[in-house]
């Protein structure tokens, strides 16, 4: 009988197309937006990640993101020395300078400046030049695919900022020696890596200027018991990058609006798939509601009925789930080359299907109360 | 065994809309034998349709006995009670209620199925069958492809296919013109009243009256009178 329900499903061939592009257009927004949300959330994070060396972040206590400027001062630095359980701990610089760029235009760069000694904090993998390069005299490397256009120059030299350009920070000058390469980020200032003390001397004069601690645990200690150590010492907070990751992805989720947002849209994706499924698969079974009762009365049992719509249903919801997942990994292939933010990690297919065969079910379960109250007689009327 | 393939006596049927009670039925007695076509025939509204729902056990009688080869629908759970119409019952509708998205052997196929036989089984049965009514060249058609007379004629052959004890047809002919209409009960007729089964037929189209073993005349919900040409005047419970 689940091949007749199949045939009954597909027959109709305008309805049964309906019913798939309605549950393929619901999978499709629910899985896309719910990508470029998280491709957002991720980004905010991306800084952290890459900075891979630290067991531990330590910063003051106010701070709620990475860009969240409230430093610390440099003897907080040999308080976190001497906590037990730490390996060692080097210090970073993180602050926004004006810089002068070849042609002449200005813009704001993130200046993160790291330990002279060790280089420690520095970014994951060099494109041009080498990272000791930094110890050379006012020298500073640069994201490759920052992508920094000079268009004050006249059109024919116009072009890129560039390994070797000189540029003046706070009117300091300085030569970009090397790239890195580094994912997307959330924050779109450029980031210039230096020294921690080319930093202080390039920044405005502050008394204090320790953005953030980065901390090698001793072997075989706990990460959480050396962080509640650190915090003991009285206003810094130590925190795993992966914690503080979360805590930059939601303060800005959060502060921005994007959660809502996409929040909202990811709900009506869920509604107007759930509205348009429902009311087309209801459609679907009011038309063909005399041949359920015609095959009621010729002695199909209401639990059969329920296992030709459960067909009917699971065809519908796997099919549309199918095409708006493809469509949505289509789109996000698509745009991955301007910029869309976005990232499908297996939890976002697992989730839609969730999403989607519920509101297949919910389609599938109003249309079945109303077959199975369905009087067999309504054939004789 | 009974005389009687069915036997129906003192039946009631009301229906109840909002505050108001209908009566369908007000006491019917009828009973049919093995092997006779009875036809309830009279104006609409009088009952017809919901006596033989209520014959085919797919309405609870409210009072009164009704017996389907002693077999009570009453006594029935749901369950019993729709496997037992898949067994025994055939049904002709009037408008057919051919599934349109299956060939006409799927159609003719599917009381099979609903009995759960094998699927190549029931289509080769179902395809004799098509040939029994004289429709072996359309297998393959869908049923928007027949005429009103051919696609009846494939729902006598999905009636009759599980070899049914009894087959009720609700105004078989009324969808039909005249000439159809008598081919279509010739062919009821032939085929169906085969190995003692039972017709139950529904009409108010006087042409196809003749067909009929005895004609149960229906009013307000009782039965008024029947002819009964065929044994001499057999009636039960004062019809």
């Amino acid at each position: 009988m689940n091949l007749v329900a199949l045939k009954m499903l597909v027959g109709d061939r305008m309805k049964y197309f309906a019913l798939i592009a309605g549950v393929a257009f619901a999978s499709l927004l629910i899985t896309q937006q719910a990508s470029i949300f998280t491709g957002y959330a991720l980004r905010t994070g991306a800084w952290i990640r890459e900075t891979g060396y630290a067991d531990l972040w330590v910063m003051d206590e106010q701070v709620e993101h990475t860009v969240d400027i409230k430093r610390m001062g440099d003897m907080t630095l040999s308080r976190v020395r001497g906590v037990e359980g730490v390996a060692w701990a080097s210090p970073m610089y993180y602050g926004f300078l004006n810089v002068v760029l070849p042609d002449g235009s200005r813009q704001n760069f993130r200046i993160i400046g790291i330990d002279d000694a060790t280089l420690s904090g520095a970014p994951p993998k060099m494109v041009e030049g080498q990272y000791s390069d930094l110890r050379r005299d006012r020298a500073v490397i640069m994201n490759h695919a920052a992508n920094v256009m000079l268009d004050r120059f006249p059109a024919e030299a116009r072009r890129y900022l560039r390994v070797g350009d000189r540029v003046s920070v706070n009117d300091n000058e300085v030569e970009i020696v090397g790239s890195y390469s580094a994912g997307p980020e959330f924050f779109w200032e450029p980031i210039f890596y230096t020294t921690y003390s080319r930093a202080i001397f390039m920044s405005p004069t502050e008394r204090k200027n320790l953005q953030y601690i980065l901390v090698k645990l001793r072997e075989g200690e706990d990460a959480r018991m050396v962080a509640d150590r650190i915090n003991a010492l009285g206003g810094v907070r130590a925190m795993t990058g992966r914690e503080f990751e979360n805590q930059t992805m939601w303060w800005i989720l959060v502060q921005t609006g994007i959660l809502v947002n996409f929040g909202i849209t990811i709900a009506l994706g869920f509604v107007i798939g759930m509205l348009v499924a429902g009311q087309t698969f209801y459609t679907f079974i009011l038309d063909n509601l005399r041949n359920f009762g015609a095959l009621k009365a010729m002695g199909v049992g209401n639990g059969r009925i329920v296992m030709m719509m459960a067909t009917q249903v699971v065809v519908v919801a796997l099919l549309g789930y199918g095409i708006g997942v493809g469509l949505a990994s289509l789109t996000g292939a698509a745009f991955s080359g301007v910029g869309l933010a976005f990232q499908m990690p297996w939890q976002i297919p697992a989730g839609g299907l969730v999403a989607v065969g519920g509101v297949c079910m919910v389609a599938g379960i109003l249309s079945m109360m109303k077959v199975m109250r369905l009087e067999p007689g309504v054939v004789f009327r | 065994m009974s005389e009687w393939a069915v036997k129906c006596s003192g039946v009631t049927k009301t229906y109840k809309t909002g505050g108001q009670s209908t009566y369908a039925l007000r006491g019917i007695d009828v009973a049919v034998r093995p092997g006779e076509l009875m036809m309830l025939v009279g104006p609409s509204g009088c009952g017809k349709t919901t006596l033989i729902s209520v014959i085919a056990g797919i309405l609870d009688r409210d009072e009164g006995e009704c017996t389907i080869f002693g077999e009570d629908f009453k006594a029935m759970r749901p369950g019993q009670r729709t496997k037992f119409r898949g067994l025994n019952i055939g049904f002709v509708f009037q408008q057919f209620n051919l599934l349109p998205t299956l060939t006409a052997a799927e159609n003719v196929a599917v009381p099979l199925l609903i009995n759960r036989e094998n699927r190549g089984h029931a289509i080769r049965r179902a395809k004799e069958m098509l040939e029994r009514v004289g429709l072996g060249e359309k297998v393959n058609s869908l049923p928007s492809r027949l005429s009103g007379g051919q696609q009846q004629r494939v729902a006598i052959a999905r009636a009759l296919v599980h070899r049914p004890r009894l087959v009720v047809c609700d105004e078989p002919t009324s969808a039909l013109d005249h000439v159809t209409g008598e081919r279509v009960m010739d062919l009821l007729k032939d085929v169906a009243l085969e190995d003692g089964r039972v017709l139950v037929v529904v009409t108010h189209d006087q042409r196809i009256f003749k067909y009929g073993d005895r004609i149960a005349h229906m009013d307000d919900g009782r039965v008024t009178h029947v002819d009964a040409p065929e044994p001499a005047n057999e009636t039960m419970g004062g019809i």
